[in-house]
């Protein structure tokens, strides 16, 4: 649900995206007539940029076409991804994210295991976890590794003589500095119109300090012992939002501002912190090549200055659907993914974030600022899982929910105690044990 | 020969043989039953995309504990009386106006019409435009007159009644016809016999047109309230129910269920929409219908 981001907001993809949901049938093909490869991905600039380069290299080197099929991202995408899956009406192969929104598809029923395939040795084991289920692998990673942080502006912090904090405390303390030079807004946010989604950073890229206050989180919230609301590192994450946004700190025009508008907010140094997934530089780099250099990241800052890490994302994978017909030619490209080729091919047609899920695959030595800064989390080993690779449960209404407490419509304990309702009735449907 | 075979169709009650019903019945049934006998049974399941589980009535439990659900049914019956009222008012309002002697009435007629032909998704998107706080051309046009707009749609108090007025905007020329219909039905004489009487054209209005026009307002009354207690479309179109849970109604609480993969849990949903839906408007329909026999 939240490595999805629409491309543009423009009235034609809002309309399509709707008409797409509203409709909730597909109506392609499911491929393969004419002998080209369908893909269907979501419309994110990130996802756009990296499959049509592969698919570019692909098509040069084997003469087969492939034909990339857009869907809308966020929760609209899931369900047309659930959708096309249960009706077989999926094409050859789809993209999407690993981790818990993959379980949710209920990969055993609808995925061909790719476990036996000799492509999938060459991929980490750190991404065979995101996309395992039993002893099934369904996924070929597309992509970088992520992190979730806070993208800021360099120019801002260089004017005001800020130093990168690694406490909230000291977050919270540039976030006032910021605010009394009176001319950046602190902390964008963006709760427009599909972009409620930016909402849930506070929440999700705080899982390394909530592991670091509790090693056994993950498994005692998959199995109904710990809960948000009472576990104070995870209910933190709430409690962050809601000072934010008490603060005063946010952008004025938070409520409308959309998640492409906020990313111009921050290369136009209109706001100095965003909290975002290192995949919105491939987004900026698309729309203003420039200022990807402006920008630099750090993780959402904890209590403990000298254990500041960082919680990572994986990337989405590709998957081979059962309803496929002729496996071969999709068997084909997903082992062109899994290969050196097809990072070669990634590094060439997209911007590099950072280091690659594929064995001897190597990034270029000259990366923007903000990669730099996420690689050294990588190098220093302060990195953790975000909580959906972790635990196959995560609450569909998340987002509602902490656009409602930065909006200052709900409070951060109501809000945790109200997302444990929303998880309780996700693991209820995943029929986990204990719920 | 016409004798014998006159009774005979008595008997039947009907100028056509049974089977004349049969395509018509088929496309209903497999289309409308069917479907609605599925769903029902589907409401007591757990279904996702690991298939379906029989599980009683712990779907409408889970879906009656729903914490925003409550928000979401009173802000349908908000939505709902809003609209129709509205609908109503201006509805009859417009019709009178439309009825009179004005110059351009034909075109007039036309463009109160208009906005009913048009795509709802289409229109929400467009007014979500013009009421964008910041950049919307509500707000630029109230900040020319030097008032400073609210944010129609971002406000959390605001967006439901914002959304409302959508609804009436592109809904009243609907209403509007049914109006025109009936005060057009309306024999001249009535009038004609006022006008001997010395009535002012209020009590023309009064006393005659709206009285008269009872079986309009209940037509009205019923199809926008039903339209208004089961919209979705607008309300997706333009917040999706937001900011957060505040402009949720019962169908995108439903919706929201369905995006999420709860399958079964949204048939459940739907299956109380239906019930509430029904349980407001058969003795609403009924009761406005005996008014009108009473008459």
């Amino acid at each position: 649900m939240l490595s999805t981001q629409p491309l543009r907001r423009t009235a034609a993809g809002a309309a399509a995206a709707l008409a797409a949901g509203l409709a909730l049938t597909g109506c392609s093909t499911g491929g393969g007539d004419d002998g080209a490869l369908n893909i269907l991905i979501d419309n994110s600039e990130a996802t756009g940029q990296l499959m049509q380069a592969l698919a570019d290299a692909y098509t040069e080197s084997t003469g087969v076409e492939v034909e990339l099929e857009l869907r809308p991202g966020g929760s609209e995408g899931d369900n047309i991804v659930k959708t096309r899956l249960q009706t077989g009406d999926m094409p050859d192969l789809f993209f999407y994210n690993s981790g818990s929104l993959l379980q949710a598809l209920a990969p055993d029923q609808t995925l061909v295991d790719l476990s036996s395939e000799s492509y999938m040795d060459v991929v980490t084991d750190t991404f065979k976890d995101g996309v395992r289920a039993g002893d099934a692998l369904y996924g070929v990673p597309v992509g970088h590794a992520v992190g979730g942080g806070v993208l800021y502006n360099l120019a801002v912090y260089e004017e005001l003589g800020l130093e990168v904090p690694t406490t909230w405390d000291a977050f919270m303390a540039n976030n006032q500095a910021i605010l009394d030079a009176g001319e950046t807004a602190p902390v964008i946010q963006t709760y427009g119109t599909e972009s409620a989604w930016t909402s849930q950073l506070f929440v999700l890229g705080d899982n390394y300090n909530v592991l670091a206050a509790e090693p056994d989180w993950a498994e005692e919230y998959t199995g109904n012992e710990a809960h948000f609301a009472d576990t104070p590192a995870a209910a933190a994450g709430f409690e962050h939002l809601q000072e934010v946004a008490e603060g005063g700190f946010l952008n004025s025009d938070y409520a409308s501002l959309t998640y492409n508008e906020g990313l111009a907010a921050l290369a136009a140094g209109e706001g100095a912190h965003y909290p975002m997934l290192t995949t919105a530089l491939t987004e900026i780099e698309a729309t203003t090549p420039d200022a990807v250099d402006d920008l630099g990241f750090f993780a959402l800052p904890g209590t403990d200055a000298a254990n500041a890490g960082l919680t990572t994302w994986l990337p989405g994978a590709l998957y081979l659907p059962q309803s496929t017909e002729d496996q071969g030619p999709a068997q084909d490209f997903l082992a062109f993914v899994a290969s050196t080729e097809g990072c070669d091919a990634q590094t060439a047609g997209a911007s590099v974030i950072g280091p690659y899920f594929i064995e001897g695959c190597t990034v270029p030595e000259d990366v923007p600022p903000a990669v730099a800064q996420l690689q050294t989390y990588f190098d220093s080993g302060l990195t953790a899982p975000a909580l959906e690779f972790l635990s196959p449960v995560k609450g569909p209404a998340l987002e509602q929910i902490t656009v409602e407490v930065g909006s200052g419509i709900r409070t951060a304990d109501d809000a945790a105690a109200l997302y444990d309702e929303d998880v309780k009735k996700q693991a209820q449907q995943l029929g986990l044990e204990g719920w | 020969m016409t004798t014998t075979a006159l009774p005979r169709l008595r008997k039947s009650r009907s100028h056509y043989p049974l089977w004349f019903y049969l395509p018509a019945g088929a496309v209903y049934g497999v289309l409308f039953i069917v479907p609605t006998i599925a769903s029902f049974y589907f409401a007591f399941t757990r279904w996702n995309m690991s298939g379906t589980e029989f599980i009683g009535f712990e779907n409408f439990a889970l879906f009656f504990s729903e914490p925003y659900l409550f928000q979401g049914m009173v802000n349908t019956f908000i939505y709902g009386v809003l609209t129709s009222g509205l609908k109503v008012v201006l509805g009859l309002l417009l019709a009178v106006f439309l009825t009179s002697q004005i110059i351009a009435r034909g075109y007039l007629r036309s463009v109160i019409f208009f906005p009913t032909l048009v795509s709802t998704v289409g229109v929400g998107i467009t007014f979500t435009v013009l009421m964008d706080p910041e950049e919307g051309l509500i707000n630029r046009a109230l900040a020319v007159l030097g008032v400073a707009g609210p944010g129609w749609l971002t406000d959390p108090d605001l967006a439901l009644i914002s959304v409302a007025l959508v609804d009436v905007w592109k809904g009243v020329g609907l209403a509007t016809l049914i109006y025109i219909a009936g005060v057009v039905a309306i024999p001249q004489e009535f009038f004609e016999a006022a006008k001997v009487d010395g009535a002012s054209a209020y009590q023309n209005l009064r006393h005659i047109t709206l009285p008269l026009l009872r079986p309009a307002t209940a037509t009205v009354i019923v199809l926008s309230l039903i339209g208004g207690l089961r919209s979705f479309d607008l309300i997706w179109a333009m917040t999706q129910g937001g900011p957060g849970f505040t402009s949720d109604v019962v169908a995108s609480v439903i919706f929201k269920q369905y995006q999420a993969g709860f399958w079964g849990l949204s048939s459940a949903g739907n299956v109380v929409l239906f019930l509430l839906v029904a349980a407001l408007m058969v003795p609403l329909y009924w009761k406005l219908n005996r008014k009108e026999v009473e008459q």
